[in-house]
């Protein structure tokens, strides 16, 4: 388990400089932000945050039809599934995901308090927000494992992945939103949202990969 | 005991597509009739039922908006017992059953949508506010279209039926989240007033033609149903059909 974490780990690194691509692309986002609502710093200090996960979401689901195509096309795929007798498939799934989520998703977290400083966001939001993407973002990492195992023997599914998707990790955005709001703004809860947040990661922690694995080895007969 | 082997027996028969198609066929023809009557009934009581001393005749609205939002959570559940059909038990039926019932549900839910925005104008001032049950109806619209989506983009029905089947189970998450949006969060929304502890809280004379509109559009909706599920598994006789046909052409050229 540990190999195939450190594998995918470098598979990921190196692979066509997937990660550099992702947080291009979310410091894309965030900089067409300003250009949308105007440079109001006000303004964009208070959707700050919100702006931040929209990116971060966006980021995250661009990189995940890659998940499991690349191990299809060179068949080591099947062998996990035919490793499954002696590996829980859906603990390799889940080993799968978290070394995706720390080669492509971590970058993006590292890079969110630079990106918090651009929306002119004061310390105390950025980090809160920073916080709340390490705890939300796994989960979402976590649904997508089920849409690109689902579609995973489509030739051209990674359109398809984000949308099948987008609807289920709404919760994740709200919650995730709603706790980064608390910590500054008076009046709202803090703890709360964030709890809730953690339960969501933990929740689809479980969920995903048993669906993912179930879904990788219908589409292997 | 003999009843359950009894009515799994009767399940496991209408499992064979052809038992399936000779049921629906004997049977869709009274359940159009009976949709047809109540539906009118309904109508009927619609258009008698009194004016609510707030809202005017805009409470008429209700006899629609209600029946289609039940309908499109309760299409959604039998989707998702169609996937546990297909995964656990591989009821060959299973899967034609939550692809044909897709569809049915994205238009019930467009239509809950469409009346509520019609609805919310003239009492809320507004088409449509972010609240939590009107966001989660919308996430289970975009659900259905996902899931539309995804049958469609496979060819070969046994293999888009086990991933759809997934897909399905996992969303399902939100239909908890639909019924009780309205209890866990203070919305605009209105509290639940007919399944609720301690007795339906609208007055009989508006509480009964609801409840007929309600088993008029269920009908409508098993009625539909039906009808998707032959037309179903009748394209796929075809398709089979065409390719032993290919098949045959193809033995007959070589030869």
């Amino acid at each position: 388990m540990l190999a195939l974490f450190l594998r995918d780990i470098r598979l990921g690194l190196r692979a066509g400089g997937g990660v550099l691509v992702g947080i291009l692309f979310f410091l894309a986002v965030i900089a067409v932000v300003p250009f949308g609502v105007g440079p109001d710093l006000k303004l964009l200090a208070r959707i700050g945050a919100a702006m931040l996960w929209i990116g971060a979401l966006l980021a995250t689901l661009l990189g995940l039809d890659r998940l499991f195509q690349a191990d299809r096309d060179d068949g080591s795929l099947d062998i996990l599934i035919m490793a499954s007798e002696r590996h829980m498939l859906a603990v390799t799934v889940l080993i799968k995901c978290l070394a995706h989520w720390t080669t492509s998703v971590l970058p993006l977290v590292i890079a969110s308090p630079l990106l918090g400083l651009f929306m002119n966001m004061e310390p105390a939001a950025i980090g809160a927000t920073t916080l709340t993407l390490l705890v939300g973002t796994p989960a979402i990492t976590l649904i997508g494992a089920v849409g690109a195992a689902v579609a995973v023997a489509l030739p051209r599914g990674g359109l398809l992945v984000s949308v099948i998707i987008l609807p289920l990790t709404i919760p994740v955005l709200i919650f995730g939103v709603s706790a980064a709001y608390g910590a500054v703004e008076d009046p709202a809860p803090f703890i709360a949202p964030f709890l809730i947040l953690t339960a969501i990661t933990l929740f689809f922690a479980v969920i995903g990969p048993f669906a993912a694995a179930a879904a990788l080895k219908s589409s292997a007969d | 005991m003999s009843e359950t082997v009894s009515r799994t027996g009767r399940w496991v028969d209408l499992a064979n597509p052809t038992k399936f198609l000779n049921f629906a066929g004997a049977v869709l023809p009274w359940l159009g009739v009976v949709t047809v009557l109540v539906l009118l009934a309904g109508l009927w009581m619609t258009v008698q039922a009194p004016d609510d001393y707030q809202q005017g005749s805009t409470v008429k609205i209700m006899f629609i908006h209600v029946p289609f939002a039940w309908l499109s959570m309760m299409c959604y559940t039998i989707m998702s017992l169609s996937a546990l059909g297909t995964l656990v038990w591989r009821h060959p039926l299973a899967d034609v059953s939550a692809k044909a019932a897709a569809p049915i549900g994205a238009a019930f839910t467009a239509l809950a949508l469409i009346t509520g925005s019609l609805w919310g104008r003239p009492m809320w001032g507004t088409w449509w506010v972010w609240d939590a049950r009107l966001t989660s109806v919308f996430v289970l619209f975009l659900m259905y279209l996902g899931i539309i989506a995804l049958t469609r983009a496979m060819d070969d029905p046994a293999k888009s039926a086990r991933a759809t089947a997934i897909l399905t189970l996992v969303g399902f998450i939100n239909i908890p989240i639909i019924k009780f949006s309205v209890d866990w969060w203070n919305t605009l929304h209105q509290p639940a007033s007919v399944f609720r502890m301690g007795g339906p809280t609208i007055d009989p004379s508006l509480l009964w033609p609801l409840l007929i509109m309600a088993v008029g559009f269920t009908l409508l909706f098993f009625t539909l149903h039906m009808m998707a599920m032959r037309n179903e598994i009748w394209r796929r006789r075809v398709v089979a059909m065409r390719r032993i046909a290919a098949r045959s052409a193809e033995r007959r050229g070589t030869r």
